[in-house]
């Protein structure tokens, strides 16, 4: 898949958040980030709070600023495009947040949140009618869950929906901004076999962010891990998370933890170990 | 704070400025009628056009602007186009009694609505109902239709009070006193109402909040918690309503003192505007919007200290 | 998962659910029913009554009522019931002009501002605040003195001076919706600007707005009525507040004048007011259940297992150590609703944590782990209740206990450390002073004292610059910090058992370690008992010696960590670590291909 040109391309890019004030300086959530992804692959895309994580996924969709860069999207330049251009985008590049809450209008049903975006490329309303139906199969909600408010389903239905509606013109790349981290454990465990399934299926890409290694490690062909909008390291998903050479992503590889005592007490002692390294190396 | 402070400055300003081109502009939109509204109807043609060279309505609109707001600025406000009297002059003594009236209001009011706010977010039951049942009046029924009310029923039926006029409190502060209760009871009841319900609905959802908890897990008394974390919580949203309600309090205390027949801005107002007198309509809007703008700031100062959160915004 | 069935009642806000619930509510059915009765009097009333409302008859000057005027004649010897009529008409239209000037400027100014942050915004903000500062009735006298006494004029102007009212309301509501990830999700799908206002935004701001209208209606009226009263209107047309006028100046004479345009105005303003504050309720009510919801982990087990469940795990072998501190037997968690349902969130709860002892609770959300963290420091939220049940403490149950004693307990015997580290710190107050308090009160140090201690807290749990965080405000320090404040809090006032809830659930991972760190040192030095809630079997293993893994509000299963997490017994536990992603094949499925998304 590295020999096509890829599906995604961001290269340098820079994206500034303009000050409050007249004085201050523009915030800086991306500094010269280029990643690319190919069809039918993922890239995972692994941070903290305040790594510019969903700033990049925002960018892709056109959601944040861009001051300099580019992003090509299957061979067109996409950053600056205008809601026309982005509407034709649609069809091959959708959405999934994080917040299984907030990324439904509560007072739509979700037939007519599923309906939005095919309504938008102009299909007709019995054809929506029947692609909703299907989409609903697709993510395993029953039928009737057309005719129903997302507050009556449960965080993993409404993320379903949420994907659904991603799904709604068979786009070709989906970013998904946290999808999983508002989940309990085992409910995690089928939204993102659901995620799996899908590609299998369908042959689409992911930029998949997220701060939890583990679950990047689990969908993600390559990582890459961002830190105070930087990109500090990028390869292959079990090789980055598994042996990673920046001190970066060393530290986050051995700050989460394992659910075994043992383990766990090992690698406590290897990254306090590697603490006491780096604070000798500053000295 | 200082910052804050000189900002909220500044821009208080600049608001008071905008005010008052806009006012001045409007105002003399249509002042052609005046030499003759002030004249009445047999005046000749040359004594009108006397009249207007002397007010000033012969020269252009901008630069009696200008030179308007250049005496403003040193405290004149020019003069009455019908009494020749100074507009300072004309406003100064009405302006204390308005004054006094709302600032007798607010404190009032103030007292009252926080210990029925505070009684009825902690303890409910029937100063909850008596809060609300306050609430409806004070919102549905307008200020001068209380004082009517209540100048009918004590001191036309029972005699109770004196229905109309002022005394100043120089000259007996017990007739002062009975002169401003019936006014001060009018104006504060929809000013009560309202912050009780401010107060007892922001305690309620502080009283809510995780920090509340935590303050529990420490084993801090209930009472210290509510009196001293969840009141002053509560307190910015109960200021915010009061800025709301201040304008309100000022346009109901014109009407109310016309009820009273107190020697208010209310009556200045009428008067002027019924004839038409500019300058002195000029200068009540002036005055009362820069009541107004310093009642905010002083308010939006107090909720910094309260909240330091608020200087972010 | 938890309750799915869809609550009737809880419909979320349109049009329609508004309009439902308020058929429901007596007194809002009754001022609905006014306000027509209102209406439709003057609409059709002066066709209804034979008399000219400014036809004078000496006859009839004061005249009582009578079958030719129902209500009498006033004091000019006009028919009292036909000014009424006339007086309700020329009313209400001036009030409908003001709502209807102000709703479309405001509405409309609003809808751009909140979505368009711009010069515009900017612009249209300033104008607000201008208008603000006025005074309408002094703007409206001054007004008066431009274009004369016309009511019509009068009450557009009084329309811009009301629209800031909307203006605001709905630049704030659009301001919320504009940043709600659903619009971003429209967006994504290139609906355009109109469309997403049309749909999203509208949907939101419509009852809002239904309910200012009633409120800015009342003040129409009123100022309307209060500028007639004063006599500087129009003295043609008869309205409210000119028959109040008329009436007030021969008060000594006939002060029964006053009654009818005066319960006019209060009626219908009353009646405005109360149909607005039952919306206000039921939107209130349907907001709040939407977001206790959105509210992680409140109380959410489910009230229909009850039945099911009535089998119970036989063997609830709780050893309970000679040297157990807090030993929580049979402990039944309820909450009462409004409707006075009672639902039991913690069934039949049994574990102890003993002096020196770390015990996990683990569940997912809902499981009612929270719950019985807060049953032993007596800290539910309101409407929750220990049913049933013991919480032994020191030969004492702390379930029966007195709120005084359970004060002293708390802190100085059994602490607490919270989730969120920003919402639990008192956004008023310095951080220094929030340490400082509890060390007072129930310490009884000198102020300096406090203070010294304070920052050796502060110094203790890694803050890097303690004076400075001690005079900080909560919004100035970074969550992980405001967590290490948090645990100096906690541990300030010396207690055995710290009740740590989700302590780290909130933190990135790299925080997430150096606060466990942090907590395991605490423990050790002091030799804590710690009752910690989680729902990460790492950190459960990271710190934890032993461990009760919690699903729908009972405990499957308790024992020592090792065990537990290698070799679980209930299959409850099993499938919750096979769900675990450390050690899976990557991109393989983890479920038998995730049949069933309906049981979630």
């Amino acid at each position: 898949m590295s020999e096509s040109p890829p599906l995604l391309s961001v290269d340098s890019l820079v994206v500034e958040y303009p000050a409050k004030g007249i004085l201050t300086r523009p915030f800086r959530a991306l500094d010269q980030v280029s990643i690319s992804i190919g069809t039918g692959e993922t890239l995972g895309l692994v941070g903290e709070s305040g790594s510019g994580k969903t700033t990049l996924g925002r960018a892709v969709l056109g959601l944040a600023p861009v001051a300099s860069g580019s992003v090509m999207f299957a061979g067109t330049e996409i950053s600056h495009a205008g809601r026309r251009q982005r509407r034709s985008l649609s069809r091959e590049l959708q959405v999934v947040f994080q917040d299984p809450y907030s990324s439904l209008n509560p007072s739509l049903t979700v037939g007519e949140i599923l309906a939005e975006p095919l309504s938008v490329q102009g299909v007709s309303k019995v054809d929506a009618r029947a692609r909703v139906k299907e989409l609903l199969d697709k993510v395993r909600l029953p039928s009737d869950a057309a005719n129903r408010l997302p507050r009556e389903f449960s965080g993993g239905q409404r993320q379903r929906v949420a994907i659904a509606r991603a799904l709604a013109l068979s786009p070709k790349l989906i970013v998904c901004d946290e999808p999983v981290s508002a989940l309990d454990l085992s409910t995690q465990a089928k939204v993102l076999d659901l995620f799996l399934q899908i590609q299998r299926d369908t042959g689409v890409s992911y930029l998949f962010v997220s701060h939890d290694l583990d679950v990047v490690r689990h969908v993600s062909h390559r990582v890459a891990v961002l830190y105070r909008g930087e990109i500090v390291e990028e390869g292959p998903a079990t090789r980055v998370t598994e042996r990673p050479e920046h001190p970066y992503t060393q530290r986050l590889l051995l700050a989460s933890p394992v659910p075994d005592p043992d383990a766990q007490a090992q690698r406590r002692a290897h990254r306090k170990g590697l603490a006491v390294q780096r604070q000798e190396q500053e000295h | 704070m200082l910052r804050f402070v000189v900002r909220r400055g500044i821009s208080a300003a600049l608001l008071l400025a905008g005010i008052t081109v806009l006012t001045f502009f409007l105002l003399n939109l249509f002042s052609s009628e005046v030499p003759r509204r002030i004249l009445g109807e047999a005046a000749g043609p040359e004594q009108l056009t006397l009249k207007a060279q002397e007010i000033g309505l012969d020269r252009p609109l901008v630069e009696r602007f200008i030179d308007w707001a250049g005496r403003a600025i040193q405290g004149d406000l020019g003069r009455s186009w019908f009494t020749g009297e100074t507009v300072v002059q004309a406003l100064g003594s009405r302006l204390t009694v308005t004054l006094t009236l709302i600032v007798c209001t607010i404190v009032v009011a103030g007292v009252i609505a926080v210990v029925l706010g505070i009684a009825s977010a902690v303890r409910g039951g029937w100063v909850d109902k008596v809060v609300q049942v306050l609430g409806v009046i004070g919102l549905a029924v307008p200020s001068f239709l209380i004082a009517l009310a209540l100048v009918t029923v004590f001191a036309i039926q029972l005699r109770l009070l004196p229905a109309i006029g002022y005394v100043p409190i120089t000259t007996s502060v017990t007739g002062w006193m009975l002169a401003l209760l019936l006014p001060v009871t009018a104006l504060a009841i929809d000013i009560v109402a309202s912050i009780a319900q401010q107060i007892r609905g922001s305690m309620v959802d502080s009283l809510q909040r995780d920090y509340v908890r935590t303050l529990r897990s420490r084993g801090l008394s209930n009472a210290e918690i509510v009196y001293k974390h969840v009141l002053r919580n509560a307190a910015g949203p109960a200021l915010s309503v009061l800025a709301l309600k201040f304008v309100g309090l000022l346009s109901g205390a014109v009407i109310v003192e016309q009820v009273f027949a107190l020697p208010g801005l209310g009556q200045v107002a009428v008067q002027s505007t019924a004839r038409g007198d500019i300058p002195l309509v000029m200068g009540i809007v002036i005055v009362t919007a820069m009541i107004v703008v310093i009642v905010n700031l002083v308010i939006d100062i107090v909720q910094v200290w309260l909240n330091p959160k608020v200087r972010l915004s | 998962m938890t309750t799915l069935e869809a609550n009737n009642s809880l419909l979320p806000m349109g049009q329609g659910s508004l309009w439902k619930r308020v058929k429901r509510d007596p007194l809002a059915l009754m001022s609905l029913g006014l306000l027509v009765f209102v209406a439709l009097a003057a609409v059709l009333g002066p066709f209804l009554v034979p008399h000219d409302p400014n036809q004078a008859s000496l006859g009839s000057v004061l005249a009582p009522p009578s079958a030719e005027h129902l209500l009498g004649g006033d004091t000019a010897g006009r028919d009292i019931l036909a000014r009424l009529l006339y007086a309700s008409r020329y009313s209400l239209l001036g009030a409908l002009i003001a709502l209807g000037t102000a709703l479309i400027l405001g509405v409309t100014g609003g809808l751009i501002a909140g979505y368009y942050p711009g010069w515009f915004d900017g612009v249209s903000s300033w104008l607000t605040d201008l208008i603000m500062a006025l005074p309408g009735v002094i703007v409206l006298l001054a007004a008066r003195a431009v274009i004369g006494p016309s009511m019509w004029w009068s009450m557009f102007i009084f329309g811009i001076i009301l629209a800031p009212s909307f203006f605001r309301l709905v630049r704030s509501l659009v301001h919320g919706v504009r940043d709600e990830l659903y619009v971003d999700a429209a967006k994504v799908s290139g609906v355009s600007d109109f469309s997403i206002v049309f749909r999203h935004v509208l949907t939101v701001v419509r009852a809002p707005i239904i309910i200012q209208m009633s409120m800015v209606s009342v003040i129409a009226i009123a100022v309307q009525a209060g500028l007639e009263f004063l006599g500087v209107g129009d003295m043609t047309i008869p309205t409210w507040g000119s028959m109040l006028n008329e009436a007030y100046s021969k008060i000594y004479i006939a002060p029964q004048g006053l009654i009818w345009p005066g319960a006019m105005i209060a009626i219908t303003c009353s009646a405005l007011v109360l149909l607005a504050s039952a919306m206000r309720d039921a939107l209130e009510r349907s907001r709040g259940a939407s977001r206790s919801r959105r509210r992680k982990r409140g109380p959410a087990a489910g009230n229909t297992r009850l039945t099911s469940t009535s089998v119970s795990e036989s063997t609830r072998s709780v050893e309970t150590p000679e040297s157990s501190a807090l030993e929580v037997i049979d402990l039944q968690v309820a909450y009462d609703d409004e409707a006075g349902r009672i639902t039991t969130v913690v069934h039949d709860v049994s574990f102890s944590v003993a002096r020196g002892e770390v015990v996990g609770l683990i569940g997912e959300s809902g499981s009612g782990k929270t719950q019985t963290a807060f049953s032993a420091l007596r800290l539910l939220p309101a409407g929750g209740s220990i049913i049933r049940g013991q919480v032994r403490w020191k030969g004492r149950d702390l379930a029966a206990l007195s709120e005084k004693d359970m004060e002293g307990i708390r802190g100085t015997q059994i602490a607490y450390v919270p989730q969120e580290p920003m919402s639990n710190l008192d956004p008023s107050f310095t951080i220094g002073s929030q340490l400082m308090t509890p060390l007072r009160r129930r310490l009884g140090l000198s102020r300096a004292d406090a203070r010294a201690r304070s920052l050796d807290l502060l110094d203790r749990v890694g803050i890097p610059n303690p004076k400075r965080t001690f005079e900080a405000y909560p919004h100035e320090v970074s969550g992980g910090m405001a967590q290490r404040i948090l645990i100096a809090g906690a541990v300030s006032c010396d207690p055995e058992l710290l009740i740590a809830d989700e302590p780290t659930s909130s933190l990135d991972v790299t925080v997430q370690a150096d606060v466990l760190d942090l907590l395991r040192d605490l423990q050790q030095e002091r030799n804590l008992g710690i009752l910690l809630v989680t729902h990460s079997f790492g950190v459960v293993a990271d710190i934890c010696d032993r461990v009760a893994v919690m699903q729908q509000g009972r405990i499957v299963e308790d024992g020592p960590v090792r065990t537990i997490l290698r070799r679980p017994a209930h299959d409850y536990t099993r499938s919750l670590l096979a769900a675990m992603l450390q050690g899976r094949e990557p991109l393989s499925m983890l479920t038998d291909t995730g049949e069933e998304g309906t049981h979630e």
